[in-house]
């Protein structure tokens, strides 16, 4: 008796859950058409003054699914493929220096006071400066094209990575400090068994957030200097006069940054099983 | 009888200092418990229970007198403050499972730290003692995924597996409903005839306290200290109709004044949760 009616819930859920994904699936859609025709009528239809210089909708379309583009980039040329593998070699050596470097770093700063007062000031005074004002300083230090624009990406994607996770150690409760010591626990097995996991869900809100922000300095990085890049294509489109190939840079940028962020938040919940599981208990 | 779990308390004394301000939140507190007793703490909240516990665990400095564990001393003149160990583990008033592990992880966690005991030993000891409490079933599951009465008996086992001398609760049921509350109590006498731990155990509810508990300490508002201590002399095994009995009424007749005026007088100094 108990285990039918235990089923029974459970095929309703499923069905709740179902209706509910499929409705979330269908707004989501109906918010991206209402986006796209209003793109066209905007432009298009009604030609509203400030989109008067825009490409319409269908002018982007075409020039991206043509096999012989006008301005010469689409997803038939190669080229395309070669500006979005440049950004994302780059993001993908920025964001894994900065998550390599930054995480020990604010694990260390909010478990030990000492290292926290040594850094915490210097940090936070470097870190409201503005990424493009790196830029001079960046091109001095660094030669060649490349590592300039990767050591800005990183700088940006540094900061809140590290920020990120000495805020997770220090939101970690006080008595599961306790319970470890009490169990016997040295230094080192707390902060394996404690610190570390305690900090992962601030560490990969961090992450997240950190992989935007390290796209955003990077396509910045990238119209000031660069011969290769999503930033670059938009850059030079816009000085040669070829708009709707800034919308095709753009648009891309918006597949592939959502695209690691997602990447980033799947691995993150790989990770953190107990935590998916706690979620999926409160909502039921 | 046990030898180990002999607690004296002599004239501890504890006195916060923020902003200069001194609050004396321990004063000349003397308490002794005997080995494998459970001795219960009563008082209103934020009376100072909390620091006691804490002194005896070695989480906090004392100011003044000292604490013996068996005959050695724990803290006292010269040593203001205990080193945490094995040989007292707390249980935590939230609940301190480490959520990122699960449930056969954290029972296993003080002797696998500790080195006493390889991973595959501990984990056969602590199926065994999980069997005797009851949560067979739950290994594999995250704290999360568990009643908090249930995470509460995981957590006491937890502490069991390291063979303390002391346990020390700090108002561990204090978020669960009565009924929860109930099926807990008897399931840590339960634990309790098994292992014949002493438990030092603090709460607000006399009743808890009495159904319990073979001594009681009522402590004063801060500063905290025994106002009165009595033996409570109903037989163990105890089963939860006990409070019906004459006995236990009379206990608690006996005890309710002074539990009541104490509250009064912490209300009255505006005292907040703590």
């Amino acid at each position: 008796m108990a285990i039918s009616t235990n089923a029974s819930f459970a095929i309703k859920q499923n069905k709740l859950l179902s209706v509910l994904f499929g409705s979330r699936l269908l707004l989501m859609l109906v918010g991206f058409l209402a986006f796209l025709a209003f793109w066209h009528f905007a432009v298009d239809v009604w030609r509203l003054p400030r989109f008067s210089q825009m490409p319409g909708f269908f002018t982007v379309l075409k020039e991206w699914l043509n096999p012989d583009p006008v301005y010469g980039l689409s997803i038939y040329t190669a080229e395309y493929y070669t500006h979005i593998f440049a950004s994302c070699a780059r993001v993908f050596v920025a964001f894994a220096l900065a998550t390599i470097l930054g995480v020990p770093l604010g694990l260390f700063m909010g478990w030990s006071t000492k290292v926290r007062e040594y850094v915490f000031p210097v940090f936070e005074m470097l870190r409201p400066i503005p990424i493009l004002a790196w830029v001079p300083l960046a091109i001095i230090m660094f030669t060649g094209l490349e590592t300039p624009v990767i050591f800005l990406a990183f700088l940006a994607s540094f900061f809140v990575t590290t920020l990120n996770t000495m805020l997770g150690v220090e939101s970690i409760d006080e008595s599961y400090f306790r319970a470890a010591q009490c169990l016997g626990a040295n230094d080192r097995q707390v902060f394996t068994n404690v610190v570390i996991p305690g900090a992962m869900p601030f560490i990969f809100t961090g992450l997240q957030i950190s992989i935007g922000v390290c796209w955003f300095s990077l396509v910045a990085a990238e119209m000031v200097s660069g011969q290769y890049g999503l930033g670059y294509v938009i850059n030079n489109s816009y000085t040669n006069v070829r708009y709707p190939t800034i919308i095709i840079g753009m648009v891309t940028l918006g597949f592939v940054g959502y695209s690691t962020s997602a990447m980033v938040r799947m691995i993150g919940n790989r990770l953190m099983q107990w935590r998916m599981r706690e979620i999926a208990m409160s909502n039921s | 009888m046990k030898t180990r779990g002999q607690i004296s308390i002599k004239d501890v004394v504890k006195i916060y200092d923020p902003e200069g301000a001194a609050v004396m939140a321990v004063d000349h507190c003397s308490l002794e418990i005997a080995a494998g007793e459970i001795c219960m703490i009563v008082g209103p909240s934020g009376c100072g229970k909390t620091t006691l516990l804490n002194a005896i665990a070695g989480f906090h400095s004392i100011n003044g007198g000292s604490i013996h564990l068996d005959g050695e001393m724990l803290c006292g003149p010269g040593k203001p403050k205990a080193s945490p160990g094995s040989d007292r583990i707390v249980v935590f008033q939230n609940g301190a499972l480490f959520p990122w592990k699960n449930v056969i992880d954290n029972v296993t966690f003080g002797p696998v730290m500790q080195g006493k005991l390889s991973a595959a030993e501990a984990k056969d000891k602590a199926r065994s003692m999980m069997a005797d409490a009851g949560l067979s079933g739950t290994e594999n599951n995250f704290p999360g995924e568990l009643s908090s009465g249930v995470r509460r008996r995981v957590e006491i086992v937890r502490a069991l597996m390291n063979d303390p001398a002391v346990l020390l609760l700090d108002e561990p049921y204090r978020a669960l409903d009565s009924l929860t509350k109930s099926v807990m109590h008897e399931s840590l006498l339960d634990i309790y005839y098994k292992n014949k731990v002493t438990v030092f155990f603090i709460t607000h509810d006399l009743q808890e306290a009495l159904f319990l508990g073979n001594k009681v300490a009522i402590m004063t508002s801060r500063p905290c200290k025994p106002k009165k201590v009595l033996t409570v002399d109903i037989p163990y095994p105890r089963s939860y109709s006990v409070v019906t009995d004459k006995r236990f009424r009379e206990l608690m007749e006996e005890t309710s004044e002074a539990v009541h005026e104490e509250a009064k007088k912490s209300f009255a100094a505006g005292e907040r949760e703590g």
